[in-house]
């Protein structure tokens, strides 16, 4: 099961990278996307070693919460109000 | 038997989310990042979700992980779409190998008759 | 009847969350429920219910499956250009005509462009889909619609029209 993590470890250090040098905002945005996906993926692989349902609700609430925070930076880079 | 199953989606799984991140950083313009990071590693979550499901069964785990690869199918293309209009808007130039755009040349018509 | 339809819903998944069948579980379901309820119904599409008759259910699971089918190979198509030391990309962005009409269906259409191979949907401006394409194979519009939307448009008429 190490070799897994760390696999997704090196994804998302790509990612990182990918946040830290993108020459424009949304590619730091589909950066943030991306990375907040993999989480999820990482939450599904503990609740796999450790048997134990707790990291499933966290990967489930981070899904929902990422998406959230990806339609509010997407808004922002539209620039325009949220009432629309 | 399940479990064997659940380590072969796991390996598969894993192996398109690093395509996903190995895409984001090599492809050149924000777009086909998008079309890499969206595909890939939805897919490759997916799998893994999957992957739960068959090493835990039918309990409160694999439940969730269901639940999960529902929400994660639906507002993962919405936020690519999301963000690939967002970045459209405020002014990212396509690659300079793309062949065309047919976005901005309705766009910049729209407002030469506005 | 909607609100009612609503709240189930929100019941049955929080029943699917919690996992039990517990007296005191089920009581703040309830609640929960019903305040979600009396805040959000508002937004919720009652039309999704026409789904559940046996025809559109059927055309839905085959749907499903050809689905995941251009998912998985779009997966493969994007690993090869990934993987590939040349980068075999002409990207671009074209303009697709669709005669879908209703909202939701046009939601699960540009979903579906966006997960299946080289296609990214970017924008919806009266009854035209802009798609951004990594790999494009022709110039002339009706061909690109031909490609890109008549592989779901058929099926998704058949489920949520």
């Amino acid at each position: 099961m190490n070799i897994f993590i760390i696999l997704l470890m090196f994804s998302m250090f790509l990612c990182l990278y990918r946040v830290g040098k993108g020459p424009t905002a949304p590619d730091r945005t589909v950066a943030i996307d991306t990375l907040g996906t993999l989480v999820v993926g990482f939450c599904a692989l503990f609740s796999i070693i450790t048997g134990k349902d707790l990291y499933m609700n966290i990967g489930l609430s981070w899904a929902l919460l990422s998406f959230i925070g990806t339609i509010a930076l997407a808004k922002y880079l539209e620039g325009r109000s949220f009432d629309e | 038997m399940s479990s064997t199953v659940g380590l072969i989606l796991l390996i598969v799984g894993i192996t398109f989310d690093v395509i996903g991140a190995i895409g984001l950083v090599r492809l050149p313009d924000i777009y086909n990042r998008l079309q890499a990071a969206t595909k890939c590693v939805t897919l490759g979550t997916c799998m893994i979700l999957l992957a739960v499901l068959f090493y835990a069964g039918f309990n409160s785990i694999g439940i969730k992980a269901l639940l999960c690869i529902w929400f994660i199918l639906i507002t993962s293309p919405t936020g690519a779409h999301a963000i690939a209009r967002g970045a459209h808007k405020c002014g990212v130039k396509l690659w300079e190998g793309s062949v065309m755009d047919k976005y901005a040349e309705d766009s910049e018509g729209a407002e030469d008759k506005a | 009847m909607k609100r009612f339809v609503h709240f189930l819903l929100l019941l049955g998944i929080w029943i699917l969350l919690t996992w039990s069948l517990n007296w005191q579980d089920l009581l703040v379901g309830v609640i929960v429920a019903f305040i979600v309820d009396l805040l959000f119904s508002d937004i919720f599409p009652i039309y999704a219910v026409k789904v559940f008759t046996p025809k559109r259910l059927f055309w839905l699971f085959i749907y499903v499956w050809v689905f995941l089918y251009y998912m998985v190979k779009a997966n493969f198509d994007v690993a090869y250009r990934v993987l590939n030391i040349y980068m075999p990309i002409r990207p671009g962005i074209v303009k697709v005509r669709t005669r879908l009409k209703t909202d939701m269906s046009r939601t699960f259409l540009a979903n579906s462009i966006t997960l299946t191979p080289g296609t990214l949907s970017v924008d919806i401006v009266g009854d035209h889909i802009y798609v951004h394409w990594i790999n494009i194979v022709s110039d002339d519009p009706a061909e690109e619609t031909e490609i890109i939307v008549r592989r779901f448009e058929n099926l998704i008429e058949r489920v949520f029209e």
